[in-house]
């Protein structure tokens, strides 16, 4: 093969099977859950402070859910066959389980949430605009116009008790994800059960950092003033989340020094050379430790309003970034060492191919363009009204 | 024109041509029984010379594409008593055999590698449409017309026996050459293993040579601490190879 | 107070209606798409171990080679080469058994063949015979001293 090689590497290992695109996936399904677990903070645990951001974080949600297939299909050898897994799924595969959790998670909690939620403003809709739009809304009120008190109250319970069940719900989407990596008994840098926790917390980080930064985002578009308490509360919550996302993965590391296992050498190695940047300077410090620094002390000491709006914003995109590069590492970092621990391979990253940088980059920017489309269709601000749609 | 007449006057020469027809073309064997086999492989470190002839014999008879591999060699060198740090080899997967070494002393052998048709395959638990499975004779194949080239699979094999096809976008690794071992033939790569190092095991005849070998002799199976139930026995595997 | 209390929630019929259609087609298509023999013998398609089994095959076996060439493998038999297959040195030779006058095997070259296994290897098993080809043979082709079917042979003493 074309790529360098150090060491030894079993000949079929050199090439890398899952590319940039199976790293933009789990990005993406984190971003969903974590923006998920935001908004249900506040329907659940009646954390005010947030409401401003609840139907944002819902719609912000559903975005990044419905680009979350796009890289798989991308990178499949024959996508025209991939209905096979929902047709044929083998329950003891968890990719096959995880196309179930992913359509559970669209349907039954995410889209069943956001429609009982808008059900009031669509039904409004339907009735005050006119051509393709108010076929579109009436299409959506599924021809029930029923907003009287009593259908509003059955909206709220059931809406409740759809995000109740939406918590655990949200942590099987992407717990299911850290869980197809951790599995891999071949694979000693995924096999972990503490795979499926880490990336539960590092999504929730991530997905609260994205509609913490959509929101401010949002404000400053519509030249509306930015809620400080809402974000305050909100940087808070990423803090908290971080802070336990980082014991994990320091956990993980410590345990594995400790250890010491056949492929630690291997590992460690790896670590300090081709992950060196991605893993200790993006996701570590940059990513982690700045982040939780800065808010921490923004929690200790009195920062003025416009200084901590700075800081959210930069901890925000420095968040994401970090998250990205922890995906990064375990996507990419499991597959560049070889399962004879006696070598490395390369991983080439085409810029224009279909698995390359571009079609990535464009995956990413995709969801904001979803975005966009469902604010103006479910605008979460209604003529007057707050972002909390009351 | 095609008439009756010209028919009937090829048939029988179209009956004679069929008996070599069958030979080169085959079809599933009417004496072949799934439930008779227990298929597994023994691979002879003692015997094996590096030759190279199992990976050019597997990727003629089974259309490997250049630069991956059904089955490959890897060359090792312990030296002294430093069996965690082997150097190992692999030049093209071992097809055009070996250069000279510049090893000097230590313990020097070939390992042939292969895909092991595990009896608890990694592989075949993590692929979601079921392309690829375990055949009631023990074999571990992939079904092309079904795999959708998600590469779980790939990743899930300790081995690194298994490789995506850069044409067909599917799994693919070592059959066992089903379509010969169904017809009594043995697989390629035994066939053309010039000192026996790789032999066929029927692991449920209990007349079979190399089952009885198995039986009666220390074997290894490579990382056992996975528990995948790896049928491809190594007689005197150094404790160095991965 | 139960009507109205229904029509409240009417809504919710609608939905479920919508999600019963949509499991239906779900279930219509997988009646129609799942390949028939897929289940037979286990979570595959049944069909897959015949067409596996289908396969051509590119070299004919050592017993095919018997059938006509006997005179060569009793030579054989004899030497050292005695457990070395025919196609092992002469390649795949199904299409030959298929049709014997039309697809005539190409020689192989001693030149390159031999030294394949016989180039001397550190990592070669110490009882197999090995040389370095130069030093053994000054660079002359093997078949100038050895007779391939049984190697210890010397040419010219039977025909092979």
């Amino acid at each position: 093969m074309m790529v360098p090689v150090e060491g030894f590497m079993y000949p079929n290992e050199v090439e890398l099977q899952w590319s940039v695109l199976i790293v933009v996936y789990p990005f993406v399904t984190g971003l969903v859950a974590g923006a998920f677990i935001l908004a249900s903070l506040e329907r659940i645990f009646h954390v005010e402070a947030v409401k401003p951001t609840y139907r944002l974080a819902l719609l912000t949600a559903l975005a990044f859910l419905l680009v979350a297939p796009l890289p798989l299909q991308l990178h499949l050898g024959h996508p025209e066959r991939s209905l096979e897994m929902f047709l044929t799924p083998h329950t003891t595969s968890p990719m096959a389980m995880f196309g179930f959790v992913y359509v559970w998670y669209l349907m039954a909690v995410l889209l069943l949430e956001i429609w009982l939620d808008f059900r009031r403003d669509i039904v409004l809709l339907s009735q005050s605009t006119t051509g393709w739009r108010r076929l579109l809304y009436r299409a959506l009120t599924l021809g029930s116009s029923n907003i009287s008190e009593g259908a509003l109250r059955v909206d709220d319970r059931v809406g409740w008790v759809v995000t109740l069940i939406g918590i655990p719900s949200a942590f099987l989407l992407h717990g299911y994800v850290g869980f197809i990596f951790g599995t891999v008994k071949a694979n000693p840098w995924w096999s972990s059960p503490l795979m499926p926790v880490v990336f539960i917390f590092s999504a929730m980080v991530s997905g609260i950092a994205m509609v913490m930064l959509v929101y401010m985002a949002m404000m400053k578009i519509r030249k509306q003033p930015i809620d400080m308490r809402c974000v305050d509360a909100i940087a808070q919550y990423m803090l908290y989340t971080f802070i336990i996302d980082f014991a994990l993965e320091m956990l993980d590391l410590i345990h594995r020094i400790s250890v010491a296992d056949e492929s630690f050498r291997s590992l460690d190695f790896m670590l300090h050379t081709r992950l060196f940047f991605s893993q200790v300077v993006l996701q570590v410090l940059l990513g982690t430790v700045v982040p939780i620094l800065t808010i921490g002390l923004i929690q200790i000491f009195n920062v003025p309003e416009k200084v901590r709006r700075a800081c959210y914003a930069i901890c925000g995109c420095l968040t994401i970034i970090g998250i990205f590069a922890m995906r990064w590492n375990v996507v990419i970092g499991g597959q560049l060492f070889s399962k004879s621990f006696l070598g490395y391979t390369t991983y080439k990253l085409d810029l224009i191919s279909r698995e390359g940088e571009l079609v990535a980059a464009v995956l990413l920017i995709l969801p904001f363009i979803i975005l966009a489309v469902l604010l103006k269709i479910l605008p979460p601000w209604y003529e007057g009204k707050t972002a909390a749609g009351d | 024109m095609i008439t009756r007449r010209k028919i009937l006057m090829l048939l029988p020469a179209a009956a004679f041509a069929w008996k070599y027809v069958l030979a080169g073309t085959p079809e599933l064997s009417p004496n072949y029984s799934v439930k008779e086999h227990w298929w597994g492989m023994l691979l002879d470190i003692d015997k094996c010379i590096g030759c190279g002839s199992c990976v050019r014999a597997c990727a003629t008879e089974n259309n490997v594409p250049e630069g991956y591999f059904r089955t490959w060699m890897e060359r090792y060198h312990v030296s002294d008593w430093q069996q965690e740090t082997p150097q190992v080899d692999s030049p093209n997967g071992g097809k055009d055999g070996f250069p000279p070494s510049t090893a000097v002393g230590g313990k020097n052998f070939f390992v042939p590698k292969m895909c092991n048709h595990c009896a608890d395959s990694p592989c075949t638990q993590v692929c979601p449409v079921g392309a690829t499975f375990d055949a009631p004779d023990g074999v571990v194949l992939v079904d092309s017309t079904y795999c959708v080239g998600c590469r779980y699979c790939i990743q899930a094999c300790p081995y690194g026996c298994r490789f995506l096809h850069p044409t067909k976008h599917t799994a693919e690794k070592c059959s066992l050459c089903y379509h010969r071992i169904t017809k009594g033939l043995t697989t390629a790569c035994c066939e053309n293993c010039p000192t026996g190092a790789r032999q066929l095991a029927d692991l449920k005849n209990p007349a079979d040579p190399i089952h009885e070998f198995v039986k009666n002799h220390s074997v290894q199976v490579l990382k056992p601490h996975l528990a995948t139930g790896a049928k491809a026995y190594y007689h005197d595997l150094d404790g160095s190879v991965r | 107070m139960h009507v109205s209390k229904f029509k409240d929630a009417e809504h919710l019929v609608r939905l479920a209606v919508v999600c019963v259609v949509v499991f239906a087609i779900f279930l219509l298509v997988r009646a129609h798409f799942v390949p028939k023999s897929f289940g037979q013998y286990g979570h595959f398609r049944g069909d897959a171990l015949a067409e596996q089994a289908a396969k051509p095959i590119s070299y004919a076996g050592h017993k095919a080679c018997v059938d006509c060439h006997a005179d060569v493998v009793e030579v054989k038999k004899a030497g050292k080469h005695a457990g070395v297959n025919c196609e092992a040195c002469h390649g795949p030779l199904a299409k030959h058994v298929e049709d014997p006058a039309a697809v005539v095997p190409q020689l192989p070259d001693t030149a390159v063949i031999c030294a394949r296994c016989h180039e001397e290897n550190i990592a070669k098993p110490k009882t197999f015979p090995q040389v370095v080809s130069k030093q053994h043979s000054g660079g002359e082709v093997c078949k100038s001293c050895h007779v391939p079917h049984s190697p210890l042979m010397q040419p010219g003493d039977k025909k092979s």
